[in-house]
């Protein structure tokens, strides 16, 4: 026997997940969410991908090499998935410098001052989009209307819920002014209310469009069944659980439910509501995708189930009663913050222990 | 189908490679050495010196305690030596060294094919002629079978389990007992549950082996076997592990140690073992051989070999076709448990079920990068542990948060560390604080 014997501790098989492979399947998961958004806005979001991908690639290895002086870690594709997603929750058109930016602030401020991935506590991706969202919100809230030509409209649509939130200030304020008249004269007060402001109508929005990318929005919020689709791809990969995706979508939804009970009305609203929060401003980008992330999300399931009803709470609080119109980022990144006290507490069920 | 309720892996079954191949008696060897401890507990007490002539079958070292086992002789010869030798994995250990003259076998011992199926001894008799034999179990965690089967005052045995599940890859050794010992081992069954006096006893086996289910379930029904139910079970790795194959075989789940599998009303006894049982107390024949499989992707022609303790494994690796050429790694076991070899002229020993060659890129590690959080180990852990947490604080010696987050519960199945996207040696550093954790409360007890 004159072979090389090896030698080490079990066990001696390993399974055939990496790091890497899990980053590539999240890259072929957002696939269909990409094709759909060139479809929708056209080969700008090509560019903005590139930008995105290209400047969160440069500073990671950057990083690496000059000043954390390690082994270059370029080619876990991490940098590139946070590139990807940051890409995706920016709207066509921004300048390329801003995009830089939010590369910059996603990879030096929010990743690699922690030392890199698995070590941030924050969602890098994330981190960048708020941002720039505070450093540039005009640049980052004018979203163009998407044309199916592939053709981008000088037009400035809004994003349904922004659209909805507008609609729903502009309703509050007509109800109070209705209200002030009543209160100055007794009478004639009825006929004015004939001509009333109506609330955003729910039930009348196109949730087909909004299922298929015909909605304005970031390049990669607008197609929620491509998202599905890949979310199906990364659950049948084992990259994540259903756990997280669907008690933060799960929490919204019936959030948005017992709102719409308490608005009483029409019953019309009991499924359009939901189904429009669903749908609406990356919901689904976020919970499969932005609050999946591992190093920032909690370690057990109880944890992560926790973690989701967090997510979604807030997201809705945001969105019903916040200055923003969009509050999944914010909801996710607060949750981040209580990811290490939900490692601490909540703890997986010990064998034999009932 | 039946499984165990938390964790557990897929991992792929390589079953394949020696399934196929019945159990071919190995030729006998020129020489044999034996080791004094193929058990857990007390190493045994050598009872020949050198130049002693001894028979097949006859007892050279005895049971040093109550919890050690009994050696006897797997061949018949001169004894050479009673010195230390390297064992498989090179570190010295008190061998009895045999040189073969003949095959001449102690007087007593039933060495006919004849299957004897009545048994009226009482519970005390069958545990004393199993504990004559010199039995532990053969799965590999070598705990003396009369230990297990000695009920202590106070608990009450409910159900026997036969551990049929083999859900270590690669190995077949089990799967061939059930096959082609299929009638030994059902009556070595009803041997055990009048030794225990249980109402029950069930034979789990894994899915991948039907056609064992088949065959262990038309044998019950045909010999008559009273309360035995043989039970298919998931294929999912860890189902083998005592505690694992417990909770899906009866829903019960053993709690933290020192809780023992008794505090739930079970004894557990492996598929080999059982064969072992039925041949010490119906033919009067010590443990002195057992099937090894000899496995691997690249070894020519896999085999499942009959062979006596005491034989060197390079004979039997030789027997199935020599090692491949390159890099290998030897394991004694299977490749999620088993131990690499050092030595490959080490002796087949009791616990020793097959001999996995794993070679090529899969005999080297995969390279180690961060850690990133992705909660596989988890809930891949079927203890409910978290591998990733008690490997880092292990990595920095924070003892007493390892021991508070349960490390002792660890079985060391490697689940966490097969799953690990970013390859690292997870359970290398569970051991090391298990080790020094179990060492800890040791000493504190000793204090007392």
């Amino acid at each position: 026997m004159a072979n090389k014997f090896f030698v080490s501790p079990s066990p001696h098989i390993h399974g055939a997940q990496s790091t890497q492979k899990i980053m590539a399947d999240v890259i072929i998961a957002l696939l269909p969410a990409f094709c759909v958004s060139v479809a929708v806005y056209g080969w700008g979001v090509l560019a903005l991908m590139a930008i995105s991908i290209a400047s969160c690639v440069l500073f990671e290895y950057l990083i690496q090499k000059f000043f954390i002086k390690g082994e270059c870690t370029v080619g876990n594709l991490s940098a590139v998935v946070t590139g990807l997603l940051l890409a995706f929750n920016l709207p066509l058109g921004i300048k390329w410098w801003i995009v830089v930016i939010g590369a910059f602030v996603a990879i030096a401020i929010a990743k690699m001052t922690f030392g890199g991935l698995g070590k941030n506590p924050f969602n890098p991706a994330l981190v960048g989009r708020v941002f720039l969202l505070v450093a540039y919100p005009a640049q980052m809230t004018s979203f163009p209307a998407p044309t199916v030509e592939g053709f981008v409209d000088a037009y400035s649509g809004a994003t349904p819920l922004a659209a909805a939130k507008a609609a729903a200030k502009k309703f509050a304020e007509h109800a109070s002014e209705v209200a002030d008249k009543a209160a100055d004269a007794a009478s004639g007060a009825t006929a004015a209310t004939a001509e009333a402001v109506k609330d955003f109508d729910y039930a009348s929005v196109d949730f087909t469009g909004m299922l298929t990318g015909a909605m304005s929005g970031s390049v990669g919020e607008i197609a929620t069944l491509a998202l599905l689709l890949g979310f199906v791809y990364l659950l049948w990969q084992k990259v994540i659980t259903w756990h997280i995706p669907v008690a933060v979508l799960g929490t919204m939804g019936v959030f948005a439910f017992v709102v719409a009970l308490c608005k009483g009305g029409d019953a019309s609203l009991l499924w359009s509501f939901p189904l429009f929060h669903l749908l609406a401003g990356g919901a689904v980008l976020g919970a499969v995708y932005m609050a999946t992330d591992y190093s920032t999300s909690p370690m057990t399931v109880r944890g992560m189930v926790i973690y989701g009803i967090g997510i979604g709470v807030i997201t809705m609080c945001i969105r019903l009663w916040g200055a923003y119109p969009e509050g999944m980022s914010f909801a996710i990144l607060i949750m981040n913050s209580v990811v290490p006290l939900l490692n601490k507490y909540v703890k997986p069920k010990r064998f034999g222990v009932k | 189908m039946k499984t165990f309720p938390i964790g557990g892996i897929h991992p792929s079954d390589e079953k394949k490679w020696s399934k196929g191949s019945a159990v071919e008696t190995m030729p006998l060897p020129d020489t044999v050495t034996i080791p004094l401890s193929q058990h857990i507990g007390a190493p045994a007490v050598a009872k020949v010196a050198k130049g002693d002539k001894v028979l097949t079958g006859q007892l050279i070292a005895e049971a040093a305690s109550f919890m050690s086992a009994n050696i006897h002789s797997p061949i018949s010869g001169t004894v050479k030596s009673v010195d230390m030798l390297p064992n498989a994995q090179g570190l010295r250990q008190m061998m009895i060294t045999i040189v073969r003259e003949g095959d001449e076998w102690v007087e007593g011992i039933d060495r006919s094919t004849e299957l004897v199926r009545e048994c009226d001894l009482t519970p005390a008799e069958i545990i004393e002629r199993i504990k004559n034999a010199g039995i532990v179990g053969m799965g590999g965690a070598t705990f003396p079978t009369h230990v297990k089967l000695s009920v202590p005052a106070g608990k009450k045995a409910e159900c026997l389990i036969i551990n049929g599940v083999e859900c270590e890859p690669y190995l077949t050794s089990d799967y061939r007992t059930m096959l082609e010992f299929g009638e030994r081992l059902v009556v070595g069954t009803t041997i055990l549950k009048r030794a225990l006096g249980v109402e029950k006893a069930f034979i789990g086996v894994e899915n991948n082996k039907p056609d064992a289910v088949a065959h262990l379930r038309e044998l019950v029904a045909s010999m008559g076997a009273e309360g035995v139910t043989v039970v298919p079970l998931k294929v999912r790795y860890p189902q083998g592990g005592e505690k694992q194959l417990i909770a899906a075989v009866t829903g019960r789940q053993v709690p933290p140690p020192p809780a023992l599998p008794i505090d739930v009303g079970a004894v557990v006894c492996n598929a080999s073992t059982t064969v072992a049982v039925y041949d010490a107390v119906q033919k009067n024949k010590p443990l002195i051989e057992r099937v090894v499989t000899v496995t691997g992707k690249q070894v020519a022609s896999p085999k499942n070999l009959l062979a006596r303790m005491g034989t060197p494994i390079s004979s039997l690796v030789a027997f199935a076709g020599g090692l491949p050429e390159g890099d290998v790694k030897v394991l004694n076991g299977g490749p999620m448990m088993g131990r690499a070899m050092v030595n490959p002229d080490a002796p087949v020993t009791k616990g020793c079920s097959g001999i996995t060659v794993i070679s090529g890129a899969e005999a080297h590690r995969v390279k180690e990068s961060a850690c990133i959080k992705c909660a596989k180990c988890v809930s891949a852990c079927p203890m409910g542990l978290e591998p990733y947490f008690l490997s880092k604080l292990s990595r920095k010696k924070a003892w007493d948060v390892v021991e508070a987050h349960n490390v002792t519960d660890c079985i060391e199945c490697g689940s966490c560390q097969y799953t690990c996207p970013a390859g690292l040696p997870l359970l290398d550093y569970i051991r090391l604080g298990k080790q020094t954790v179990m060492g800890i409360i040791r000493a504190r007890a000793a204090k007392k």
